[in-house]
């Protein structure tokens, strides 16, 4: 299974098995890893599971897609590294991805 | 104000709307409180035009066709609902519950039931420390009187039809400086253009790709200073400076009136869906239990059961009949589709 590791903001880590095709949302809200609020639900629709993807990784993962891009505009305090936890999907060749939270999701 | 009433409901998105419908069946009157300016919630504030596939018999709708249909079949129970309120604080009165709101009305009841998602929904505000300060005080997340913008130098804020209308509005008058934090805006194509003419024409600025990084100004502001992720700074005069970027939902007040909370939701039992306090309910979004599936569809039934509940209190010495309404006189008589004989 995959392992992802999710950074508090204030440096905690936790590394974890998320099951291939969750979202990286799903992944820390059923691993209550804190920092990823996820109001909506998973539908793209409220940017409270907003991240900071790993430099490194930032562009192995697919693309955004418009919605998630125009979602980004309200996401707080979001940088060249954002994504939004629900639209990226767990696969083999994200094993090892790392991911961010921001101090706060609103 | 005060108004009494048999149940208050706090929230008109899809749970909330059909619990009305669920209490007028049983006859009894609610009435419902939502912090949005439009009824909907979620459904209407997030998602109107997406499509949801998993409402039982409708293969397809949208988060504005199904508020819609929702408010249709509540139509028969003339429901007052109290927009652009927040309630506020709750406390116990004999058999009710006083309910006070933002907009200074007074409810009485024996039943609350809470149908508010993930809260009530606010404007999302800047991330740095002194936009804290300045608010309302040079910084606003909404417009109530445009005309204290004349002839002021005005900073706006986002991407979103909110920013470009009132940049394109208040640059008849203004001074203004529109800033996003990338070169696309994702407001109507129409308006962006528009706002890309006007500063062709001179009548308008444009910052991108922008975002504030710091506020200048002791009592009042006086200037802002915006920069890239590259680190490119910009210093920009203001005095006011406005944030469009759209809503986000808050828990609020609900957290301080002694309900159990589990994180942001209210765990209630699956009998009736009442919360640790007598008379008040969860439903929907908010509550919590073994097995809670967050979909509308769960809400709905959650609704039902709480209103037989409420009926228990709002109609103590009267006893609850379960009716179909597909037969029952009365049932059909209160949905106004049968005349009393």
């Amino acid at each position: 299974m995959p392992k992802i590791t999710y950074i508090e903001h204030n440096g905690k880590n936790h590394t974890i098995d998320v099951p291939k095709e969750l979202s990286i949302m799903e992944g820390a809200v059923q691993n209550n890893i804190p920092g990823i609020d996820a109001d909506c639900g998973g539908a793209c629709a409220c940017a409270t599971c907003h991240v900071y993807v790993d430099e490194k990784w930032f562009n192995k993962i697919p693309k955004p897609d418009d919605a998630e891009t125009d979602m980004l505009d309200v996401a707080y305090e979001p940088s060249k590294f954002s994504r939004l936890g629900c639209q990226i999907v767990v696969t083999d060749e994200l094993d090892g991805l790392v991911v961010k939270m921001p101090s706060k999701q609103a | 104000m005060m108004i009494k009433t048999d149940v208050v409901i706090i929230g008109a998105g899809p749970v909330g709307l059909f619990t009305v419908q669920q209490l007028g069946l049983i006859g009894l009157k609610a009435e419902v409180i939502d912090n949005l300016d439009k009824i909907g919630g979620q459904c209407i504030e997030l998602y109107p035009d997406k499509p949801i596939y998993d409402i039982p018999a409708l293969p397809v709708c949208t988060g504005k066709s199904l508020t819609d249909n929702l408010l249709e079949q509540i139509k028969p129970f003339k429901t007052n609902f109290h927009l652009n309120e927040r309630v506020e604080e709750i406390s116990k009165e004999n058999n009710n519950w006083k309910i006070k709101t933002s907009g200074k009305k007074i409810f009485l009841s024996p039943n609350i039931i809470i149908a508010a998602g993930v809260g009530s929904f606010e404007p999302r505000k800047f991330a740095i420390k002194d936009a804290e300060k300045f608010e309302n005080n040079g910084i606003f997340y909404s417009i109530k009187d445009k005309n204290i913008f004349k002839n002021k130098k005005v900073c706006i804020f986002g991407g979103g039809d909110s920013a470009l209308d009132w940049a394109i509005e208040l640059s008849n008058f203004s001074e203004v400086t529109l800033v996003h934090r990338r070169d696309k805006f994702r407001g109507a194509e129409h308006s962006s253009s528009t706002a890309h003419k006007l500063e062709k024409e001179g009548k308008l600025k444009i910052k991108t790709p922008y975002q504030i990084s710091s506020i200048e100004g002791d009592k009042k502001i006086t200037g802002i200073t915006i920069k890239t992720e590259e680190g490119k700074s910009e210093q920009i005069q203001a005095d006011y400076v406005l944030g469009f970027f759209g809503l986000i939902m808050k828990l609020g007040p609900i957290a301080e009136w002694g309900l159990n909370l589990d994180k942001k939701t209210i765990p209630v039992n699956t009998e009736n869906f009442q919360t640790n306090k007598g008379g008040i309910f969860a439903i929907g979004d908010i509550c919590t239990y073994p097995g809670k599936l967050r979909l509308i569809l769960s809400g709905f039934h959650e609704g039902a059961l709480a209103a037989r509940a409420c009926f228990k209190l709002a109609r103590p010495n009267e006893k609850y009949r379960f009716e179909f309404t597909t037969t029952s006189k009365t049932l059909q008589e209160r949905l106004g589709v049968k005349k009393s004989d």
